[in-house]
């Protein structure tokens, strides 16, 4: 993105943030589920867009940060929570990246799509032996608002690091390693840290969102925490609007935040087949996203 | 503490469910190259199968395989047929369709586990099939944990006969050593992929039916079974038979011993530790030679 582009966003972020002062009913609930959603999607496009690395982890980082707020929500500050969730998910995903990513990508994939059921049975057996109880309550002093303009704030954040990265040496060497990891290897990149360190850099996001969220439940277990779900509506997301570019994933964001409103409303129990249903047609029929329909009618329209 | 014995038993029958079950992985992926996520569904679908000809028919699930095999052959040949086919067609590298396969399987995975909600909820199942108890080795062992054993045994011998004895098993070799080479010996090397990921899913069907002998399931399970199978495929080397089955056996030991004598509730850490240890000794799996 370019410098004017970035200016205009943050501005527009600016006026969005005013939607609680407009609404504190069904309309800040929708401005907060996108909104949660546009960082997920980017946030996992950072990583997984320039790398082509599928990351199917995203609910393991996001239920780290919820279940980090259940944990230590009442015996920390605020920030001090926020800290402790990105801190636990960054160091959840140098050990996940040091396994995995020296190795070829179908490693990778394996890992990370059992990731957020073994979080799951390990936070389990921890709260059933150790801490003697399953599932616990959120106490923290955060309203609605607060939650919306804290998720603006990250996709703010977000692009602004987006839009240094892909003119830094570090974004550079993630493309080459999306187009050739032999030839990135060759030209003398280490691959495998540029990888650690992107994967670190979403994961941070990935579990600071899930943090920000949590005080939107009352009571939180890890089944709720690290719903693979989660991963899979992320993912669908991202890859809709197109996953290679910084604001590609918020245009794929908008319109299934809203589809999956419609669904789930209607029909509760078979959301999950319409769900696949709708992840399989965005992969057969629009492989390069929105973001690659539009460049193909724009060098039509030029040709 | 349980006794040495039945540990050592239930984990050899879950470690030979785990190995027939990665079989048909590894044909799927080693072979017909597709990376499929939806596979630990076809698990469960084909207990639930098992669950619905026991209870609404009285078909014993023994009977029962000689109905699911070959519906879940018919149905992942057409899986491959409409579903994959169209990618395999339009991927420019190898890396091109994993990642494809990878994206419509996961869909894939999400649309079958909620066919399995709809048509039979959420709620854990099992049904009562030949569980008298019977005395091996000095060990009280239920008889339906014997028989899924020794069915399992079967039908992985026989898939190895397939494999190593007769033309078109040999053809199937052949795509998963080399694809392109393999056009060059007149190998029809799409009809084999085909034929092998119907193949696998056949095998998965098999070990869906035998697990759902002694197992509670439910319909969420399928992600945990689709991982302990990668993590086989992985450990024994893809596209391996006998690897497969020792990482199968292993894996299973591992998994009984965890579950009985630490914590059930670890069973899937127990996988992870495994497929750590794999990864950082030996990337290629236990009997691969690596690969660059």
């Amino acid at each position: 993105m370019s410098g004017t582009a970035l200016a205009l966003a943050l501005a527009a972020l600016l006026a969005l943030g005013t939607v609680p002062l407009l609404d504190d009913g069904f309309w800040l609930a929708l401005a907060i589920n996108i909104a949660q959603y546009a960082v997920l999607a980017t946030a996992w496009a950072l990583f997984s867009g320039p790398t082509r690395y599928i990351s199917l982890a995203t609910a393991a980082f996001f239920g780290i940060g919820a279940y980090t707020v259940a944990v230590l929500g009442e015996a920390l500050p605020w920030p001090l929570v926020l800290l402790a969730a990105g801190g636990i998910g960054v160091l959840v995903s140098l050990l996940v990246g040091l396994a995995t990513l020296r190795l070829s990508g179908v490693y990778f994939v394996v890992f990370t799509f059992g990731l957020a059921e073994l979080i799951r049975q390990l936070v389990t057996w921890f709260e059933v032996n150790v801490a003697r109880s399953i599932g616990r309550y959120v106490f923290v002093d955060i309203t609605q608002p607060q939650i919306y303009w804290q998720l603006l704030g990250l996709f703010g954040l977000l692009l602004v690091i987006g839009t240094w990265l892909s003119r830094s040496r570090l974004g550079f060497a993630l493309r080459v390693i999306g187009e050739d990891e032999v030839v990135a290897r060759h030209a003398g990149i280490d691959t495998a840290r540029v990888k650690i360190a992107l994967f670190a850099l979403s994961a941070l996001f990935l579990s600071l969102t899930g943090a920000v969220m949590a005080p939107r439940w009352t009571y939180i277990d890890p089944a709720i925490a690290f719903n693979m779900t989660t991963s899979f509506q992320v993912l669908i997301m991202a890859l809709l609007g197109g996953a290679q570019s910084l604001l590609g994933p918020l245009l794929g964001v908008i319109p299934l935040v809203l589809l999956f409103e419609v669904l789930g409303a209607n029909f509760p129990n078979h959301f999950s087949i319409l769900l696949g249903a709708a992840f399989m047609l965005v992969v057969y029929a629009v492989p390069r996203g929105i973001v690659g329909l539009l460049a193909r009618a724009r060098r039509r329209a030029a040709a | 503490m349980e006794a040495v014995g039945g540990v050592l038993f239930s984990g050899i029958v879950l470690g030979g469910m785990y190995a027939l079950v990665a079989m048909g992985l590894t044909l799927q992926y080693g072979v017909a190259r597709i990376m499929n996520l939806a596979y630990g569904e076809f698990v469960v679908a084909a207990g639930f199968a098992a669950l619905w000809l026991f209870t609404a028919a009285q078909v014993s699930p023994l009977l029962g395989l000689l109905l699911v095999m070959p519906a879940a052959f018919l149905l992942n040949l057409m899986i491959y047929r409409v579903l994959l086919l169209p990618l395999v067609r339009r991927a420019r590298s190898p890396g091109a369709l994993e990642t494809d396969s990878i994206l419509a399987t996961f869909g894939l995975l999400f649309v079958v586990q909620g066919v399995l909600l709809a048509a039979f909820g959420g709620a854990y199942q099992n049904y009562s099939y030949l569980s008298v108890p019977i005395g091996l080795f000095g060990a009280t062992v239920t008889a339906n944990r014997l028989v899924a054993l020794l069915f399992a045994a079967a039908i992985g011998t026989a898939l190895w006969l397939w494999l190593a004895r007769t033309r078109a098993g040999t053809a199937v070799r052949a795509v998963a050593v080399n694809p392109e080479a393999a056009q060059l010996v007149a190998i029809d090397v799409r009809r084999v992929a085909a034929l092998a990921f119907a193949v696998g899913g056949a095998m998965v069907a098999a070990g869906g039916v035998l697990v759902s002998m002694f197992l509670t399931f439910n319909a969420a399970m399928g992600v945990v079974f689709t991982m302990k199978a990668l993590v086989v495929v992985i450990m024994g080397g893809v596209g391996n038979l006998m690897g497969c089955l020792v990482a199968g056996l292993l894996l299973g030991l591992v998994e009984t011993a965890v579950a009985s004598w630490v914590d059930p509730g670890l069973t899937l850490a127990a996988t992870y530790a495994l497929f750590l240890f794999v990864l950082i000794l030996r990337p290629a799996g236990l009997f691969g030679r690596p690969a660059r």
